[in-house]
């Protein structure tokens, strides 16, 4: 594994600045959480990151620039919609497959997806099967799985528990955490909910109008914030200020 | 609905919903219009160009002498470089010269301006009725089958705006013939002498369209019923009447608006069929004899004049969706 | 395929179907049976009239008319279908080229079909039969081209639309190219509305070719289509009328067929639809469960009554359910909250108490009262005017829930309009009073903007100030702040309160978000499968819940006091789907404590001495190990 690092990385879309200048670091091996709310630019950073949008400024991988072209991809990323994120028409275990360096042989292919789908805790016998089959949340450990077949450097989460019921999210992020653990993963979580942030990266980067506005230690930041609009969020969290009922 | 429902998430808080918005709009359109009229004017020219062959030769038959047919030539400037040529034809069409019938031996000019009234009037009047017609019926019927509702008399709608909507209007047309012309000898057939006669013409061109056009505002009036916001309206308790008119209507003829418009700007095309039926003296039947009598600088004013009238529709269309819903202003397309 | 089949059970779909073959069969064959009988002249019988011998007469030479109007069948389809070949190839060309091409040549093409589109078909086929010349193959390709815009049009729409999808930049990101992208995804993806829309184009191609060979323009003689048939037949309608009504008759029936057929296709692939089965008149018999106990209520201060409420659907396969007898009652002034997953019928029981569920949903409820008034007599002024006044709704979205074609200003009015009777410019007048109470700057001015000037945060205030026009004892929030950011959420979380706080008002919010709930309301009503599974305090949500679900549900949530050395709680399973209850108790299949009469039979909701309620044969039971010490964990964290 490997670590990522963004320096003074600007991305414009015509006139409107979605990242302005925006330096970040994600340690070889660790999450680092990305926080901010929508329009922030997290989303836009994420997908400068995998070359699904150009920018100014640099992306490195272990000191190297991150390819953006061509079939090597050691970025890869897993999205927030588990609606949209599959091809309907394709069973999982294909648009596992598709992300997989190329080179191996067919049974090869077929062995090392069914050792993914077990590794996202996913019955390796229904490799066959239509994305509609699945509920939200198997939906987005097949997307899991797609993003780890690529033999990633570092794994990028966007909003990926967004949409999920809240019964079911608990289940992905638990998922998330063993990968880590077991894995190594550099990942970058992007995410508006900071205590899920929270539960976890182990740093954590606020970002508001392109801009950072804090990154530090995770346990840090939320005890000792040093921006106001840090502080700002923490407010915002339901629950965290008592508010007396009636 | 794609209107009532789209994801302008983004769009830019314009504050005063002034003057400059209202510019910025007309003049984008202004400048949309330019361009299609200029792609319109090349393609008329490059139209004749196209064509293999001498279209001299080709109008005034294999047996005309050569030396008449290059006397042709040199008139008309067919020998020059196409781009001189270009230059004329531009130049023709600002001071109103578009050349001569070498059928008639009549400037063009003359030819248009004395076929245009019959195929305007033919098209406005028809225009007039096929709106006259949806508008209300379409709502009517959205109203009558909105979710849940009316399943018997949206099958029968359907059914039969389906059908009249498909019937070309050149079928149609000889069928009013056959009915009221032949059979029943109650409405003339022929030219347009009598205020009588502009009846089944009129008819023939505007039947389809209306029954496609309330087609599509039952359907978008249906769609718009069960919006959010009609929710709110009715959360707001309003009385029936102001939800389906207040409320509901001008979405949904927004949301028509665009469809609407290319059935319209299509009904400008269909006089050439149906003036060909009725032995209209317009544009159409004109276009039609002079595509066969290769009398092709007649032909290429006529294609100018239908596809400037429907360049105006579009833009008619797209001033009145301004009004109607000033997003679509803002919209980048 | 098997949906396709489905095509032949509707009876448009089973007559497209049949008519359209039937077309395609006599294409084929009706030539090889008829050719002769179509082309034998008969110089005694000219232009004669319908008889035994000639069902459409005869034409100018005494041919039949009616066979010939058969044989003429193959060259119009024939024709059709090459114009239609040539209209899609050119338009998918057309249409993907911003795809493979990258931004700026895609720009151009796009500019090209965009202005092409604007002129109808028949100019452009007009124009090109000019170039191409007079005569069958120059129709072809002028009719071909001249459907191409349009063709190329949808297909840009249509890839527009699939490309914008996740999984298009997931291959993207995994490396594969854009040609390779093209046609593993997006192609298969819209190839079931190309193909219907192809079917549609080639309708429409038999017509235009009908058109252009009507005017003379089209296929030449000795060759004959339906359209040419036509063309010979008007000029001799006085003596044989039958000779142009033939051949229109087949235009219009070849036309149908094709149209319909692809129309038909198009719904079955399209359907998202409830089928109708309509619900019996009378209502079926209501299970009561123990009698709600509101002796402990004022009577006089209850805003919201509600008995055993339900809501029914009518489904493909029997009535859905989705609320099954949810009893509750709201006093003046106090916050309740209903939390639930999808599925569990919260909105939908909001939208009931309202008066909101329209057809074909069904209400029942044995008592449903606003402030003493009937909710479920027949409309009238008078109830539209308590509802629109005394009780304030807020929606989910507010980006749709706002009139886009009306200013804001306008759109508050007009509930003092209508039910207050105020005139215009008083109506106005509260309208940005109202504005400003929901801290909305610079509130005159905008009262003139539109919905879309204004911002999520700011839309959402203002639907509040909406509801704020008249004095409601009551705000039902249907999930107000889930679409809005979490600080924006907190600025309307404090605005409701301080309404509440000022007026009295009660309030009913609905929300997936526990801590939300947690924070805002008193008291707390947790749904699950259409039935109030536990209704206890606020405070209570933390550590005294009793039901499985509602622990599970608070466990399961990661706040900022979540234990980072536990895994999260998980509840096994999904959410029930309201068309598929199972019988016993909803909750028995993901519980941890279920029993075999959980599965056999449904708890009842039982009221405590405290008036809390829970419906758990095992309610209160301590839960095993592994869940009962990540509770007792968070409990005990500082």
């Amino acid at each position: 594994m490997k670590e990522l690092r963004f320096e003074d990385v600007h991305v414009r879309f015509g006139q409107t600045v979605a990242v302005d200048g925006v330096s970040l670091t994600v340690p070889a091996g660790q999450v680092v959480g990305l926080v901010g709310e929508s329009g922030s630019g997290k989303s836009t950073l994420a997908r400068a990151a995998v070359g699904l949008a150009p920018y100014d400024g640099r992306i490195l991988l272990g000191g190297e620039p991150v390819p953006t072209r061509g079939r090597r991809r050691p970025l890869q990323m897993v999205f927030q919609d588990p609606y949209s994120s599959l091809d309907p028409r394709m069973s999982i275990g294909e648009s596992i497959a598709e992300t997989m360096p190329r080179g191996s042989s067919r049974a090869e292919g077929r062995a090392e997806v069914e050792r993914l789908l077990e590794l996202v805790h996913l019955d390796p016998t229904r490799a066959t099967a239509r994305p509609s089959e699945l509920s939200g949340g198997q939906r987005q450990r097949v997307a899991l799985a797609r993003a780890l077949a690529g033999q990633p450097q570092v794994v990028i989460a966007d909003e990926i528990t967004s949409a999920l019921d809240v019964s079911i999210q608990g289940a992905v992020l638990n998922l998330v955490r063993e990968l880590q653990a077991e894995l190594g993963l550099s990942m970058l979580f992007i995410s508006h909910n900071l205590a899920v942030v929270r539960y976890v990266a182990t740093h954590v980067a606020v970002m508001r109008d392109g801009r950072i506005v804090e990154q530090g230690p995770t346990a840090q930041v939320l005890a000792a914030p040093e921006h106001d609009y840090t502080r700002e969020l923490l407010a915002a969290v339901p629950g965290s200020t008592t508010r007396s009922p009636r | 609905m794609a209107l009532a429902n789209s994801a302008i998430a983004a769009a830019p808080r314009v504050g005063r919903l002034g003057s400059h918005v209202w510019l910025r709009f007309g003049v984008r359109r202004l400048g949309r219009l330019l361009v299609s009229l200029w792609v319109l004017v090349t393609a008329s020219f490059l139209m004749i160009h196209l064509i293999p062959g001498d279209p001299v030769r080709a109008a005034l038959g294999p047996t005309a002498p050569a030396a008449l047919v290059a006397a042709k030539r040199e008139e008309m400037g067919l020998d020059d470089p196409i781009l001189v040529q270009y230059w004329h034809y531009l130049q023709g069409l600002f001071t109103g010269d578009l050349g001569t019938s070498m059928i008639s031996q009549l400037p063009v000019s003359d030819v248009i301006s004395q076929r245009l009234p019959a195929t305007l009037a033919l098209a406005l009047l028809a225009f007039v009725f096929a709106v006259a017609v949806a508008v209300p019926l379409g709502v009517t019927m959205g109203v009558l089958t909105r979710r849940g509702h009316g399943r018997r008399t949206e099958l029968a709608f359907t059914t039969s705006s389906v059908v009249l909507g498909i019937i070309p209007d050149f079928v149609i047309a000889v069928v009013l013939v056959y009915v009221f012309g032949v059979s029943l000898e109650w409405l003339p057939v022929a030219g347009n002498d009598t205020p009588s006669a502009y009846v089944l013409p009129v008819l023939a061109l505007a039947i389809g369209p209306a029954a496609i056009l309330s087609r599509i505002i039952r359907v978008e009036m249906v769609s718009v019923l069960d919006a959010d916001f009609v929710r709110t309206a009715r959360a707001k308790r309003l009385p029936k009447r102001t939800i389906y008119l207040g409320h509901a209507l001008p979405n949904a003829l927004t949301a028509s608006l665009t469809i609407g418009g290319l059935i319209l700007s299509a009904m400008v095309a269909g006089t050439v069929l149906v003036e060909n039926v009725f032995a209209w003296p317009g544009l159409g039947s004109t276009i039609v004899s002079s595509i066969l009598n290769k009398d092709y600088q007649v032909v290429q004013a006529i294609v100018l004049v239908y596809g400037v009238g429907v360049l105006l529709v579009n833009t008619l269309v797209d001033v009145a969706l301004a009004l109607l819903d000033p997003r679509s202003m803002i919209r980048e397309d | 395929m098997r949906r396709l089949k489905s095509v032949i059970r509707t009876p448009v779909g089973l007559t497209a179907t049949i008519l359209t073959v039937g077309v395609l069969l006599l294409a084929v064959v009706a030539p090889i049976l008829w050719s002769d009988d179509a082309d034998a002249i008969d110089t005694a019988n000219i232009l004669a009239g319908p008889s035994a011998d000639h069902w459409a007469g005869t034409d100018n030479l005494g041919r039949d008319i009616f066979f010939r109007t058969l044989v003429a069948t193959r060259l119009s389809v024939e024709l059709a279908l090459a114009a239609t070949v040539i209209a899609v190839v050119i338009g998918l060309l057309l249409g993907t080229a911003s795809f493979v091409l990258g931004r700026r040549s895609g720009r151009l093409v796009n500019a090209g079909v965009n202005i092409a589109v604007a002129f109808p078909g028949m100019l452009l086929a007009l124009f090109f039969a000019v170039v191409f010349g007079v005569g069958a193959t120059g129709a072809v390709f002028a009719i071909g081209l001249a459907g191409a815009p349009a063709m190329g049009r949808l297909t840009r729409t249509l890839v527009a639309s699939v490309s914008s999808r996740d999984f298009v930049d997931a291959a993207r990101v995994a490396g594969v190219g854009r040609v390779r992208i093209l046609f593993r995804h997006v192609l298969p993806n819209i190839s079931e509305p190309l193909v219907v829309n192809a079917t549609i184009g080639a309708g429409g191609a038999l017509l235009s070719f009908a058109g252009l060979s009507f005017l003379g323009l089209g296929v030449q003689q000795p060759s004959y289509d339906w359209g040419r048939l036509l063309f010979d037949g008007i000029g001799s309608i006085y003596v044989n009328p039958a000779a142009a009504l033939a051949p229109g008759l087949a235009v219009v029936v070849a036309g149908l067929a094709f149209n319909l057929f692809g129309e038909s296709v198009a719904k079955v692939l399209g359907v998202g639809v409830v089928a109708g089965i309509q619900l019996p008149s009378s209502a079926p018999a209501v299970e009561t469960t123990s009698p709600v106990d509101v002796a402990h209520h004022d009577a006089d201060d209850i805003v919201l009554d509600v008995r055993d409420l339900e809501v029914t659907f009518p489904g493909p396969a029997g009535p859905i359910r989705p609320v099954r007898g949810v009893s509750f009652a709201v006093r003046r002034g106090e916050a309740v909250g209903v939390v639930g997953e999808s599925g569990s019928g919260k909105s939908l029981t909001a939208l009931a108490v309202s008066r909101l569920v329209g057809d074909p949903g069904r209400v029942d409820a044995s008592r449903l009262e606003l402030l003493g008034h009937d909710l479920r007599a027949a409309d009238s002024k008078a109830l539209r005017k308590l509802l629109g006044t005394s009780l304030a709704m807020v929606f989910q979205d507010p980006m749709t829930s706002f009139n886009p074609t009306k200013r804001m200003g306008g759109q508050l009015a007009e509930v003092a309009r209508h039910h207050q009777g105020m005139d215009r410019r008083s109506a106005l007048a509260r309208a940005v009073d109202r504005m400003r109470a929901v801290r909305i700057t610079d509130p005159e001015h905008r009262a003139h903007q539109y919905p879309h000037e204004f911002s999520g945060g700011m839309r959402q205030r203002a639907m509040i100030g909406m509801g704020l026009m008249g004095s409601p004892a009551l705000i039902v929030a249907d999930e107000p702040t889930t679409a809005l950011d979490v600080t924006v959420q907190q600025q309307v979380l404090d605005l409701l309160a301080s309404i509440r706080a000022a007026d009295d008002v009660a309030l009913v919010l609905i929300s997936h978000d526990v801590a939300v709930v947690g924070q805002v309301c008193d008291r707390v009503l947790v749904m699950y499968a259409g039935k109030i599974v536990e209704d206890l305090p606020a405070a209570d949500l933390a550590g005294a819940a009793r039901h499985p679900y509602t622990r599970a549900l608070v466990a399961a949530v990661p706040d900022m006091d979540t234990d980072l050395d536990q895994p999260l709680a998980v509840i096994p399973g999904r959410p029930v789907d309201p068309a598929d209850v199972p019988s016993g108790c909803a909750y028995a299949a993901r519980c941890p404590l279920a029993t075999d009469t959980c599965r056999a039979q449904e708890p009842p909701l039982e009221t405590d001495s405290a008036g809390r309620r829970v419906a758990c044969w095992h309610a209160g039971e301590p839960l095993p190990i592994e869940i009962l010490d990540r509770e007792l964990a968070e409990v005990d964290t500082p």
